[in-house]
């Protein structure tokens, strides 16, 4: 008899092509971009860490409902969601708004959806997405479903979704993995490993060292990537993204991730299952920091051209969060308000 | 016009939908090559092929949500649950997901979705097979749950289900699938799926079921005659939305009701029956509003279950009860 767990476990390497320095260590892989797109996709992960910086502060100010934070995470969302294209389907976790809002969604019908107002969750015609998942694991099913549509339907196009590490150990994330891969439907599953899930650490969550591994017994390829490095996430995406649109399946990427903040803003404290010291050692891998060493050792980016997307995303998020404060009017749209208009 | 058993006349109506619409995919568990566990899908494979009826792997769930993301696709779902009792699996999909989706969205998806599954009791199943679990869907606003108890509704209402805009949990009783035939006209016909059926019409009391109980309800119907009691048996067809106008009429000519269910009594829809008529026409009554359900325990042992399950004389027994008040 055979045993294969730790020889399968430790082919599942880390995916990096930055790192923690800025330096490129993995010239094969580096993806094919512009430099106008390599600075596009730090100017998104600027904005998005202001928008969630704002994002708190109005939280706490009582002017913002239900919020998860994103910091930390940037290069894991952004650098994913920057490999799609328009016509593909996201399909996303509580956590996942900023992939929403490249993907189209207005910035003040994200404000809205935090604040609880059905105008929230209306994707605009031709932004491919659903509001996000509040049930961890059914967005995985859900994918597999639109995934097989394309295919039946001869699209281009992919559908995309993501949960965290805990999401990882619900039914629902086997069976979204295993239809997907028995219909061999072009779905990308991305797990946002950012090692706790609420509170609880990855280690109490599985046995398996690795959550791409779990890739495996679906007959899926799954691969391990820093998610803290915004060009392997991309790359690995634009990868995933090609075969399934080959006919090759579906693909499972584990990013490897940290949230600074807490689990959401209603109450949620780290500290007490968290230390100063992991916290530390994390922000020394920031996304941010390294990509923006990356591009000024090519001249690319500079202190001027950060500010100026700093002032944008202020000037952006006090305008567009105007809008959404000033709706007082709590009274509920009718099911026939809200649904016969489209439908009957 | 065909004379068909009820399993014949839901595959006629799959055939029907199948052709005239392309967006119409029926699949579930063994739905494919074997037709499903008991024929319901036989033969539509080979006639439409495996891109429009197919097989899926072993996964309630994994149907669900398979569901949801098809009618994003645009898809007019008809998956199978193979026995109801599975439900528990698939029950974030359907309450938590299709049945929310119309209202979640704000109007800009929906979940065209028709779940068709057996259930009932009679046919001797193992645990889990047979429990009316139908209050459990019933509760839940943005999906319909229809019943049929005849061949001839159950066409009619299939159809009408496949082209609902909404989620339908359509119910299919397993004791009345080949117990008798009925005559169903081979064309195409839709059955309102908020329309009770008056399925016998008299004065002294009103006897309100749906499923396997509207035949219990009638044979007791036609017992009862012979001693000179005249009733009239409503089926529901759907009970969820449940057609109270109709009740309430035949509640304001007879004066006298016994709503009857094969689930068990609490929270079920008999006792919202019940809510209803006395909010609606308390003073059109003559005695309090009796039910006849399946006792309050978990669903008996096949063995037993004859025992268990409500029938006819428990009918006579209660509406007795209601004239004699």
């Amino acid at each position: 008899m055979k045993h294969v767990l730790e020889s399968v476990e430790s082919q599942f390497e880390m995916f990096q092509i930055l790192n923690e320095n800025g330096e490129i260590i993995n010239k094969d892989d580096m993806p094919d971009l512009s430099d106008e797109d390599l600075k596009e996709l730090m100017r998104r992960m600027v904005y998005t860490r202001i928008l969630d910086q704002r994002s708190i502060a109005l939280n706490r100010q009582g002017r913002l409902g239900f919020y998860a934070p994103t910091a930390g995470q940037e290069a894991s969302q952004l650098g994913s969601q920057f490999a799609l294209e328009k016509e593909d389907f996201i399909l996303p976790g509580y956590r996942d708004v900023p992939q929403l809002i490249w993907h189209g969604l207005p910035l003040y019908q994200a404000f809205l959806f935090s604040r609880g107002h059905f105008h929230g969750n209306q994707m605009p015609e031709g932004v491919n997405a659903l509001s996000p998942q509040i049930i961890i694991g059914a967005q995985y099913v859900q994918t597999a479903g639109v995934a097989l549509g394309m295919k039946k339907r001869g699209k281009k196009s992919v559908a995309v979704t993501y949960t965290g590490d805990g999401g990882t150990s619900q039914g629902d994330f086997y069976e979204g993995i295993n239809f997907a891969g028995a219909y061999k439907a072009p779905a990308l599953f991305f797990v946002q490993n950012n090692y706790f899930a609420i509170s609880v650490p990855v280690e109490k969550q599985t046995n398996a060292k690795t959550l791409a591994q779990k890739a495996v017994a679906a007959g899926i390829e799954g691969v391990q990537v820093d998610g803290m490095d915004v060009l392997a996430v991309y790359a690995a995406t634009k990868h995933a993204r090609e075969r399934a649109i080959n006919g090759e399946g579906p693909m499972l990427i584990e990013t490897l991730t940290y949230r600074y903040g807490p689990h959401t803003m209603a109450g949620d404290d780290p500290t007490r299952y968290r230390t100063e010291d992991l916290d530390n050692e994390w922000e020394k891998k920031d996304p941010l920091v390294r990509f923006r060493t990356f591009l000024e050792s090519k001249d690319l980016w500079s202190e001027e051209e950060e500010n100026k997307v700093i002032e944008q995303a202020k000037d952006d998020i006090k305008k567009q969060s105007r809008k959404p404060m000033s709706i007082r009017n709590k009274r509920l749209p009718t099911l026939s308000e809200i649904c016969l208009k489209n439908f009957q | 016009m065909a004379q068909m058993t009820m399993i014949q006349a839901i595959t006629d109506a799959m055939r029907t939908e199948l052709k005239n619409d392309e967006n119409v995919l029926v699949f579930g568990e063994d739905v494919g090559q074997n037709g499903g566990v008991f024929r319901a899908t036989e033969g539509l494979q080979d006639e439409f092929g495996e891109e429009r009826v197919f097989d899926t792997p072993l996964a309630e769930s994994g149907i669900g949500g398979l569901s949801i993301g098809l009618a994003l696709q645009g898809y007019r779902p008809v998956p199978e649950i193979q026995f109801f009792g599975f439900v528990y699996e698939v029950m974030d999909s359907i309450n938590g997901q299709m049945a929310r989706m119309r209202y979640r969205s704000g109007g800009t998806h929906t979940s065209p979705i028709t779940i068709r599954s057996p259930f009932g009791g009679g046919v001797h199943t193992p645990e889990l097979h047979a429990d009316s679990l139908e209050g459990l869907i019933a509760q839940q606003p943005g999906i319909k749950v229809v019943i049929p108890s005849t061949p001839y509704d159950a066409k009619g209402l299939l159809i009408s289900s496949i082209r609902d805009n909404d989620p339908v949990l359509f119910l299919e009783h397993m004791k009345l699938y080949r117990s008798f035939r009925g005559e169903v006209p081979e064309e195409e016909y839709t059955i309102d799926l908020s329309k009770a059926d008056v399925k016998r019409e008299g004065k002294d009391v009103t006897l309100i079921a749906y499923g396997a109980m509207v035949h219990a309800s009638l044979k007791a119907a036609e017992e009862m005659e012979k001693d000179g009691i005249n009733a009239e048996v409503i089926d529901l067809r759907t009970v969820s939305p449940i057609d109270i106008d109709t009740i309430v009429e035949s509640v304001k000519k007879t004066n006298r009701v016994v709503v009857v269910q094969e689930a068990q009594r609490q929270a079920g829809v008999a006792a919202n029956v019940v809510a209803e008529i006395q909010e609606r026409a308390i003073l059109h009554l003559e005695a309090p509003v009796l039910r006849v359900t399946a006792p309050d325990t978990v669903y008996s042992f096949s063995a037993a279950e004859e025992v268990w399950l409500p029938n006819h004389k428990d009918i006579i027994e209660k509406v007795n009860q209601v004239l004699n008040f």
